[in-house]
């Protein structure tokens, strides 16, 4: 351990700390990554590394991380001494170690967006750093060697949740460029919150793909032992490399078990739990497909679930169109909802609002007026369901037919957020009602479909016998 | 030197991690019930365990350890006692604060400094026991002590954390857990390393479960406590003794380990003599040899061929006769190498490892363990092993085989090592370093304000010692006092002295041992609380009923669901006046009574004549008095 850094040459020495833990800290010029023996008022003696503190906490406690590698607060008014033995600050660094390149392989680019699909531990510090660059990546998850040639290029550092239509544009012209370098698979890394939002932009922004574009993440961080994130990994990075459906995708666990991932379409899926593994469900429609580590018995590593999708062609030429406009929204009807709101979008300039409606897609009669206004003043209107399965059907009840009267387009079963992406990118070019109702009825890919099939839609409901019995003799 | 060891002349320190469920209604990070354990299942899960890279961006010992063994890792669930934070699909909920309670009233109880601010932690394990991969874990107290054998044993931390799985079956690349465990709050207590024989630890473990059941706050029954136990000898090193279900298995266990370190040193030095100085300088080859073992009758090699197997023959260079050697009784250095390819190669078809020197009898087995020789050549100071299973699990074999031997140049490697009955122990993993710890990001801390710790000191028992001391000044006999605090009966005693004045010997007998004899005939006597028990104490100091009489109204209250007074009605014991029962006892006292030849003195008359009348008067009369009126009784019939 070293004591060669003067302390004021320390970056963020006090991270986190304010009031009087700050003023002990400062007093005897120690900070956070400082080695310390601190003395309390009953003679216990703590060794261990000066952790930096979530702005969050209160202001009371000084964290340390002991050196048996427990971490604890020692409440400021009990501390009696305080003594530095030593300092080393975090290493946010992952060694690389040299990506192999194999001319039998097929070549992948990773494109980065902010999830982190694979980091390492500092056990020291407790910090959990990102692994990104090839050399990283090959360092945690070296099984990727065996399966392409990676390159990797980090877009932007963001949250899922702060992924929006800047982000898009970007990304969608990158998936451009590689596809003009000639790659045979991209992957995307993302974050799951809104991970089938961007899945659906791009169905729209990237269309004619020659290769698989495959959207990955992780729902539990790859510094836990259990996390998915290796496995999610492996799976998308075989996809863009030898998978034969040329879309947009999303690679995510099928069941809970580390088992297989499932393919699922970027326009008909959705996160349907806020935690588990398989969070992610094809709506409406079976999935494209599932990829699983270790080849089936016919050698292959797919399973193909239906023949209706765009093949692998090299030479197809992509269509990029990274166009976004802003002024859409969604409003999630509810019984009682007020027609201010509308009233206050069509005034505000908003061009396009997707109602995810009750039923076959109905709102209640106050609405109307607002409605007819806002079509009047040019806004596009279009019904979703909020049931999420099904669709739309406004001939049924006259409310339904009323809607139609005024002018709101019904989507059939399209999701009400791919409804937004599209819509959002529809405006993106034209004001034209007609061309806008034509371009928001035709699908694009299978954002609507024609039919739905009966096991497009499964619930099952757990308790009942015949269910669990059948629960029971899988991997859940 | 297999039977006895000074421990004090090899240096054999000890100390202790005692585990400890906790009596909370809920587990520590979810709401699903504690302590309800089912043997059926109703889903399966399937996951397996990555070790995230340490700070080198190398994997640290145990984690490679256990990645290499390639588990296929199954979770058997239940509905009733799990729900998906256990299968680790949904986020912790907040720390029970129940169990938070507790583990302060135990810290507490311990002279410990209680932490300011509680940090979860998490705790890498890879062997599937916990399906997120780690425990969550926080440190609640240090720096504390208790007195033993005229010392104090330092108490360095109390932490409470979350139980694991139980296993259900472990072979080859398969583990299969049961899930029902899994979550339950848990407290492990570490001690100093300051035990010095086996007995030591022993009394510890007794002394360390006495504090924790004296809080009443804590589970009790088979797996409720556990320990593992750190053993090392002067030139040796730590490896923990995991899961002693016992204090008394401890004894033999600490035993056997010591002696196993000692012949560990004795085997370095060995090997030091033959050249082989560091770990480095240990050479194996390996062969695959099942053409030549395709013909040896031998069920285990012929069955592991048959399953597309192979055989492998392992070289090490310099080692004839090390495997020979003993380590514990009955035990050899072979035995070493067979845990950890059992293990970490997943060959677990015994034999497992097969040695040169000490193969089974099988028709043409010298022939063909001539062909191996000349297959693998070795020297006059060579050993080879003989693996069998799958060809990837050899490999790892020959090469753990390999390991295991460069450890041995180094002397005692850190590991963890089962129990088994018998007081022997095998190789479960290598020992686990503090770089398997790191903070949990998903809760906060919890802040212990001094005020929740000063309302838990106030409602605390009295320590176990105190109370030893006190019951047997009391004359109570020491082994009724630790039953009393183990079982809660301590509590009762307490509190019955305090309010009814009896004398505590009285007290503590009674609800001591006839506690545990109505408990063995079946009375339900947990009916019986602090205030059911001092109803009937009142009743003996007001003269109400006999001392004797005690138990039997007792019983009733618990059979019965009476109050006190009911019960002594019930009975009809409520004590008779003199002159009441002196005539009934005048009555009584020769019926149908013939004279045996045994009764020959009076004193033995009176005995059996007083036995009989209280008998018959069903305790309605004090039998000393009963006594005085006998004796009385009888010298007017000689007279």
């Amino acid at each position: 351990m070293s004591n060669s850094i003067p302390f004021n040459e320390r970056a963020d020495r006090f991270q986190g700390y304010r009031g009087p833990v700050k003023e002990i800290l400062e007093k005897h010029q120690i900070g956070v990554w400082s080695e310390v023996d601190v003395t309390n008022d009953r003679g216990s003696v703590f060794a261990g590394v000066i952790l930096p503190r979530s702005e969050t906490f209160d202001d009371l406690h000084l964290v340390v991380k002991l050196f048996n590698g427990y971490n604890i607060g020692i409440a400021a008014e009990r501390i009696v001494s305080i003594r530095e033995t030593g300092y080393k600050k975090a290493v946010y660094k992952i060694p690389e170690k040299e990506f192999p390149f194999d001319p039998q392989k097929k070549n992948v680019t990773l494109l980065g967006t902010g999830g982190t699909i694979a980091s390492r531990l500092d056990y020291r510090t407790g910090a959990v750093i990102p692994a990104f660059t090839p050399g990283e990546l090959y360092g945690a998850v070296p099984e990727l060697a065996d399966i392409a040639n990676l390159t990797t290029k980090k877009l932007f550092g963001v949250f899922s949740e702060n992924m929006g239509p800047e982000q898009y544009k970007v990304l969608a012209v990158s998936i451009g460029k590689e596809i003009a370098k000639g790659v045979d698979g991209i992957v995307v890394g993302h974050g799951t919150d809104t991970m089938s939002h961007t899945g659906a932009i791009l169905s729209f922004m990237v269309q004619n793909s020659p290769v698989p574009i495959v959207v990955v993440g992780s729902q539990r961080s790859s510094d836990r032992p259990s996390s998915d994130a290796a496995l999610n990994l492996i799976n998308a990075v075989r996809t863009a490399a030898e998978c034969d459906i040329a879309e947009v995708m999303l690679c995510m666990f099928g069941p809970t078990s580390d088992n297989y991932d499932l393919l699922h379409r970027g326009t008909r899926c959705r996160k349907m739990h806020s935690s588990y593994r398989s969070t992610f469900r094809t709506i409406g429609d079976t999935p494209l497909g599932t990829v699983i580590r270790y080849p089936n018995d016919d050698g292959s590593h797919f399973k193909y679930l239906t023949d209706d999708f765009l093949r692998r062609d090299k030479t197809r030429v992509p269509v990029i169109n990274p166009v976004f406009e802003e002024k859409v929204t969604i409003l999630y009807y509810y019984p009682g909802f007020k027609p201010d709101i509308i009233e206050g979008l069509t005034d505000m300039g908003y061009r396009g609002i997707v109602i995810a409606g009750t039923g076959l897609g109905h709102v209640n009669k106050p609405l109307y007026p607002a409605i007819k206004r806002a079509i009047q003043k040019g806004v596009t209107v279009v019904m979703t369901v909020q049931t999420l399965w099904g669709f739309t059907q406004m001939y049924v009840y006259d409310t339904g037919r009323d809607l139609l009267d005024l002018g709101i387009i019904p989507l059939d079963n399209m999701l009400p957020e791919t409804a937004y992406m599209k819509l959002a990118w529809v405006l993106g070019q034209t004001d034209d009602r007609r061309q806008i109702h034509t371009m928001m009825t035709t699908p694009i890919n299978h954002e609507t479909t024609p039919r739905e099939p009966h096991n497009g839609y499964l619930i099952l409901q757990g308790g009942l016998p015949e269910v669990d019995a059948f629960v029971q003799k899988h991997w859940k | 030197m297999l039977d006895s060891l000074d421990y004090q002349a090899v240096g054999l320190i000890s100390g202790l991690e005692v585990h400890q469920q906790l009596m909370t209604s809920e587990k520590l990070f979810c709401r699903c019930p504690a302590g309800l354990y089912t043997e059926t299942h109703d889903g399966e899960v399937l996951r397996h365990m990555r070790p995230t890279l340490s700070e080198l961006g190398e994997y640290d010992g145990t984690a490679l350890m256990e990645f290499k063994t390639k588990k296929e890792i199954i979770y058997l669930l239940n509905q009733q006692n799990v729900c998906t934070y256990e299968m680790d699909d949904t986020p912790p909920f907040l720390v029970n604060q129940e169990a938070i309670d507790v583990t302060i009233e135990l810290c507490l109880a311990m002279n410990m400094d209680v932490i300011d601010e509680v940090h979860i932690a998490r705790k890498q394990y890879l062997d599937g026991s916990i399906p997120t991969g780690f425990q969550r874990t926080a440190i609640v107290g240090v720096n504390g002590w208790i007195p033993f054998k005229g010392r104090r044993l330092t108490i360095t931390h109390v932490s409470v954390e979350e139980d694991s799985c139980r296993e259900v079956k472990d072979k080859g690349h398969q583990i299969i857990w049961r899930t029902d465990r899994l979550g339950m709050p848990l407290t492990e207590t570490v001690t100093g390393p300051e035990l010095f024989t086996p007995q030591e630890v022993r009394e510890a473990i007794l002394l360390c479960g006495l504090v924790a059941r004296s809080t009443g706050r804590v589970r009790t029954g088979i797996g409720a406590s556990r320990q593992d136990v750190n053993v090392s000898v002067r030139g040796g090193d730590r490896c923990e003794i995991k899961g002693v279900p016992r204090a008394g298995l401890a004894v033999k266990l600490v035993h056997n380990e010591g002696l196993r370190q000692c012949n560990l040193l004795k085997i370095r030095e060995e090997l030091h003599r033959r050249g082989l100085r560091t770990p480095d300088s240990v050479r194996m080859t390996a062969h695959d040899v099942s053409d030549v073992c395709a013909t040896a009758d031998l069920g285990f090699m012929q069955r592991a061929l048959q399953a597309g197997g192979k055989v492998y023959v392992v070289k090490i260079e310099g080692v004839a006769e090390i495997a020979q050697h003993l380590t514990q009784p009955d035990t050899t250095f072979l035995d070493e190498l067979r845990g950890r390819v059992r293990v970490i190669a997943c060959l677990d078809e015994a034999p497992i490892v097969l040695s040169s020197a000490a193969m089974p009898e099988f028709p043409g087995k010298h022939g063909i363990l001539e062909r191996l020789r000349k297959r693998v050549n070795p020297g006059d100071n060579d050993d080879f092993f003989i693996v069998f299973g799958p060809e990837e699990d050899c490999r790892t074999a020959a090469e753990e085989i390999r390991s295991r031997f460069a450890d041995a140049t180094a002397g005692v490697p850190k590991e963890t090592r089962q129990a088994l009955v018998g007081g022997f122990t095998t190789f479960e993993r290598i020992l686990p370093g503090p770089d398997r710890m790191y903070p949990d990001t998903d809760l906060p801390p919890t802040r212990i304000t001094r005020q929740r710790m000063e309302e838990i000191r106030s409602r605390l028992k009295p320590p176990p010692w105190e109370r030893i001391e006190r019951y047997t000044s009391w004359r109570v006999p020491e082994e009724t006092a630790c039953y009393l605090i183990r079982r809660g009966g301590a509590e009762i005693v307490d509190a019955v002295v305090e309010k009814t004045g009896v004398d505590g010997l009285l007290a503590g007998i009674v609800i001591g041992q006839q506690y545990k004899a109505l408990q063995r005939s079946g009375v339900p006597v947990q009916r019986l609380g602090v205030a059911e028990w001092i109803q009937v104490f009142d009743l003996y100091t007001d003269g109400r009923i006999p001392r004797e009489a005690i138990p039997a109204v007792a019983s009733t209250m618990a059979k019965d669901n009476l109050d006190a007074e009911g019960a002594s009605t019930a009975l009809g014991i409520a004590l008779r006046k003199h002159e009441v029962w002196a005539k009934e006892a005048d009555r009584l006292t020769f019926e149908g009574y013939r004279c045996k030849s045994n009764e020959d003195t009076d004193q033995k008359r009176v005995r059996f004549l007083t036995g009989r009348a209280v008998r018959m008067l069903k305790g309605k009369a004090p039998a000393a008095e009963v006594a005085e009126f006998i004796k009385t009784k009888l010298g007017e019939v000689a007279r």
